[in-house]
């Protein structure tokens, strides 16, 4: 819990500037924003950069890039302007304003140091802003980020659709087939169970592995539909959104037929049965009142899979294309691949709203009393 | 039998095909002669569990894997039962939020928990440690435990405890020796639960784990990112027969109890 | 009493499990590039290496990227000692100190080398290039250059491109018909970057990403691809190992080396220079190129390779011939801006 509360604070913390500009920061803070910051100002800038960058190359702290990487997300220039200002300080001799500007005339706008002061600290929405692809403007009113580094509202959607599919089409098939098992013979009945438990005891990433193998170009299936000359030539059907959807739902069905079971196992049969004989048609006694009876399982085995389905991250990222990545790898990807932990973290707090909206919705409309059942 | 019911069957026959063949279909495949990946095989050979077992990587990677899933069942279900058996006896304030923390690994996705744990373990040198992943899979699979060791106190009668405090014996050796061999299958089935968990984990792992630590599923990810070679059919069907063995495990705790 | 000493067993298991971990001092650990690449590299460095030293290695593999590098540095997680990078990540993780310097001293002179392998924190380890590959098996007639690569009337297919900005942009101007000696100047500017991206958007859809220098062997193998880019060496080796018949066009081709660094704090310091300095003796690096064609950087290694095993290799002059070489002082500068805008693009 400790190291999850910790990482996910840094969603709001402002991490990456205030250690590399700390008088900097200090010296904007009396600036009005009109015009240009006073000499204190450029002094301080020269003197943070210059200890900044000998401490990154002592301990290979990447302070200045991590810096630069957030100033940049709020005035687009700043990545390559702030390492490049502390490379050409670092010789520069005299007066501080001077070697800042022959450094950088970029410096000679209010719009970098407005950056610098909005991401001084300690605190900020600006990375939770990001993650729904807003940001504040000049003004700090809230307005939608430019289109070209817009993509997390549909990163959300997708994730979102891809579970809502899944947990949709793993209910039309499992319901049925708990249905089966939950009526079929004594004879039978612990067989097809057991058909339902074995896959759900066998590993995600062998199942996933299986799907690869199955679908891949020259894999199982393509073999099978060309030498039934159902197809002329193979057919791409790896590394897109219907490869990890059908991947899921094969993952995911168990969660769905088990609570279901349940609920049907323990319904008492002889409801339906005396509306039967009282005239009810089949159809009218199944929606009047064995479904409404096996509700809490569905309900569970829908919770159950759609949560599941929000988290993935191993399935995508193997059977899925570049546009078919969930939340769970943009987390990934920020943490390791750019290092910027920030937006990882407020990417993260997105994934957990979402779960925490579901099972709170669960919980209002169902109730936990009902559930526990496998 | 009605039509109806004909329709149900073989909808569920087809459904549970679904099921079961992705898995069924791809192993026999590791037994084949050739180096291709679908059918029909070649011949049969078993080159590939040869190279499995003769690799610099499959092999260590098993064990690792055995190992944590060992370490991870044994650890876990000594906090899961001593949470639950408090969680069971003590009413105190609190005691939902303390559930509720407990069980949220659960529904936490995986990647919420790999990625503060790489942040929070890599300066206490706990990354690309045994140490660390077990920690890390201790917490993944400590709420199943909880989950059984909660069913099987829910059929234990606590009066049983009074009487053995009764007779002397302090609360922990009430506990010890009293309550804690009538929930036994309980904690075993949670401690299955917990290896089982530690098995199949790839995303903690992936994160977490130095070249030395290697499970068998980060190996297989890693085959699978890499060339999909018939050793990783291989490799899964070392994991099917854990899995199998597992679930025999499970289903054998489960019937014992019923006494 | 039984049951007693069961739990203590138990216990006891579990901290002899977890204890010798905590003490251990990790192995050396080589990163390099996966796929047939490493599994020469395993045949006649790390396995020899390993025997005759005495010293473990474990290996891990890779597919670039600056922020990885960044990310084991900065989280406190590093478990790499020596990683095989290419020339922007060598000057970028140089220049923030991501890096040991290199002490060529320890390496017998930095005249061992020949000079651009020669640098502050690396010692330059292959030289090869980016290349136009397809399957002779299943295309009589190839493509020549990059813009038949974005011709997908004359080449209908899905074609592979490495996932990044770099390499991708340069392709996409000289299918342009940018002449290699402007790539760069244009690339510098916004409009050569939007005029890269709109070309690139002719055959978005027809694009898929590879990220693993194995990749795009096996799509080409597979059919998933009817051309891509892809590093020269697993063409040929694709080629000589596994019985394809792939072509390659050496039309500006896109030329580079990668290099060898050590992690900074590296508790495996003196272990890597011990590899180093096994791997640097010409002898030894002069089997590389036989088993897959990669320039050596050790001079006199060239001396000892044959005529056949030289016509393959990039640096050859017939296959040198309107290469690119990659500017690593550009992307060392515009490395992190293009590639967010780039993964913007491509995750859209």
């Amino acid at each position: 819990m400790l190291p999850i509360g910790t990482f996910l604070a840094r969603a709001v913390q402002e991490t990456d500037v205030p250690p590399v500009l700390p008088r900097t920061v200090a010296a904007l803070s009396s600036w009005d924003g009109a015009g240009l910051p006073g000499d204190a100002a450029f002094a301080a800038l020269a003197d943070d950069l210059r200890e900044a960058r000998q401490r990154d190359q002592e301990t290979g702290s990447g302070a200045i890039g991590r810096a630069s990487a957030r100033l940049n997300n709020d005035w687009p220039g700043f990545r390559s302007l702030l390492p490049a200002t502390a490379r050409r300080l670092a010789t520069a001799q005299g007066d501080a304003r001077q070697a800042v500007l022959a450094a950088s005339p970029e410096w000679n706008s209010p719009a970098p140091w407005a950056a610098i002061r909005r991401a001084g600290g300690p605190v900020s929405d600006f990375h939770l802003l990001a993650v729904l692809d807003l940001k504040r403007d000049a003004g700090g009113h809230i307005a939608a980020a430019p289109p070209d580094q817009s993509i997390f509202r549909a990163v959300l959607w997708r994730t979102l659709w891809i579970s809502v599919s899944a947990t949709a089409i793993a209910l039309l098939i499992g319901y049925p087939l708990a249905w089966l098992i939950a009526t079929a013979p004594p004879r039978w009945a612990p067989w097809l169970l057991a058909g339902v438990l074995l896959p759900f005891w066998t590993s995600l990433i062998v199942r996933t592995a299986a799907w690869m193998v199955l679908l891949q170009r020259e894999g199982v299936v393509n073999a099978a539909l060309q030498s039934l000359r159902l197809t002329e030539g193979p057919l791409p059907l790896l590394f897109n959104r219907g490869a990890v959807l059908l991947a899921m739902v094969h993952i995911l069905l168990p969660f769905m037929v088990l609570p279901i079971y349940a609920s049907l196992k323990s319904l008492d049969w002889r409801l339906p049965r005396a509306a039967l004989s009282l005239g009810a048609s089949p159809a009218r006694t199944f929606f009047r009142i064995s479904l409404p009876l096996s509700l809490p399982g569905v309900g569970a085995g829908c919770l159950l899979v759609f949560i599941q389905a929000l988290g993935f991250y191993v399935t995508p990222a193997l059977l899925g294309g570049a546009n078919d990545q969930m939340l769970s790898y943009f987390v990934g990807f920020y943490a390791t691949r750019t290092v910027n932990w920030s937006m990882a973290a407020a990417l993260s707090c997105l994934l957990l709203a979402a779960v925490a909206i579901v099972v709170g919705l669960y919980a209002r409309l169902v109730g936990f009393e009902k559930t526990r059942t496998a | 039998m009605s039509t109806s019911r004909i329709a149900l069957w073989a909808f569920g026959i087809l459904a549970l095909v679904f099921l079961l063949a992705p898995v069924v279909v791809i192993l026999p495949l590791s037994f084949s002669a050739g180096s291709f990946l679908s059918y029909p095989l070649p011949g049969l050979s078993l080159r590939w569990y040869q190279d499995f077992f003769s690799s610099d990587f499959w092999l260590p990677a098993l064990w690792n894997s055995l190992k944590l899933g060992a370490a991870t069942a044994i650890l876990a279900s000594i906090l899961g039962t001593l949470a639950a058996f408090g969680l069971w006896r003590a009413r105190f304030p609190g005691r939902q939020a303390v559930m509720a923390v407990l069980m949220a690994p659960m529904v936490v996705p995986a990647i919420v928990v790999a990625v503060p744990l790489l942040l929070f373990f890599g300066p206490l040198g706990l990354t690309n440690s045994f140490t660390g992943l077990l920690l890390a899979h201790t917490v993944l699979g400590a709420p199943f435990v909880v989950t059984t060791v909660l069913a099987a106190l829910a059929q234990f009668d606590p009066v049983q405890l009074r009487a053995a405090a009764a007779c002397g014996a302090n609360p922990a050796r009430a506990f010890w020796r009293v309550c804690l061999p009538q929930i036994t299958p309980g904690v075993a089935a949670g401690a299955v639960f917990a290896f089982a968990i530690s098995l199949d984990e790839v995303v903690v792992v992936l994160f977490l784990a130095g070249p030395g630590q290697r499970t068998l599923p980060r190996q297989m990810f890693s085959g699978l990112n890499d060339s999909i070679s018939l050793t990783v059919m291989a490799a899964a069907m070392v994991m099917v027969l854990l899995s199998c063995l597992l679930l025999l495990a499970v289903t054998l705790l489960r019937r014992g109890p019923q006494r | 009493m039984l049951r007693r000493n069961l739990g203590a067993a138990l216990l006891l298991g579990t901290a002899l499990l977890a204890g010798p971990a905590l003490a251990q001092q990790r192995d050396l650990t080589i990163v390099s590039w996966g796929g047939a690449y490493q599994d020469a590299q395993r045949e006649i460095f790390f396995r020899p290496f390993q025997q005759k030293s005495g010293t473990r290695l474990l290996e891990e593999t890779w597919d670039g990227g600056v922020g990885v590098l960044r990310a084991k540095i900065q989280s406190g997680a590093n478990n790499w000692d020596l990683v095989q990078v290419e020339s922007e990540e060598l000057l970028l993780g140089c220049e923030e100190g991501l890096f040991e310097k290199m002490d060529f001293s320890a390496l017998g002179g930095a005249d061992k080398f020949i000079a651009p392998a020669v640098s502050e924190c690396g010692v330059g380890n292959i030289l090869y290039s980016f290349v136009l590959a397809y399957d002779k098996a299943r295309m009589q007639e190839g493509p020549q250059g990059w813009a038949d690569f974005f011709d997908t009337k004359k080449f209908p297919g899905k074609r592979g491109l490495r996932r990044g900005p770099k390499t991708t942009l340069e392709i996409a101007l000289l299918a342009d018909g940018v002449a290699p000696g402007d790539v760069y100047k244009l690339l510098g500017t916004p409009e050569g970057v939007d005029r890269a991206f709109r070309k690139l958007d002719s055959i978005k859809s027809d694009l898929v990403w590879w990220e693993r220098g194995s990749q795009p062997a096996q799509w080409l193998a597979s059919g998933e691809v009817v051309m891509t880019d892809a590093y020269n060496g697993r063409i040929s080796a694709a080629n000589q190992n596994d019985g394809r018949n792939f072509g390659i066009a050496w039309k500006n081709n896109l030329f580079t080396l990668d290099s060898w660094v050590i992690m900074k704090g590296s508790p495996n310091k003196a272990q890597a220079v011990a590899y180093l300095n096994y791997w640097s003796q010409p002898d030894v690096a002069a089997k590389l190129p036989p088993m897959i064609p990669y320039g050596t950087t050790v001079r006199g290694a060239d001396a000892k390779l044959t005529p056949a095993v030289l016509a393959d290799l990039p640096t050859t002059p017939a296959n040198a011939e309107g290469a690119l070489q990659i500017n690593d002082q550009f992307w060392l500068d515009n490395l992190d801006t293009l590639n967010q805008r780039f993964n913007n693009w491509v995750s859209r």
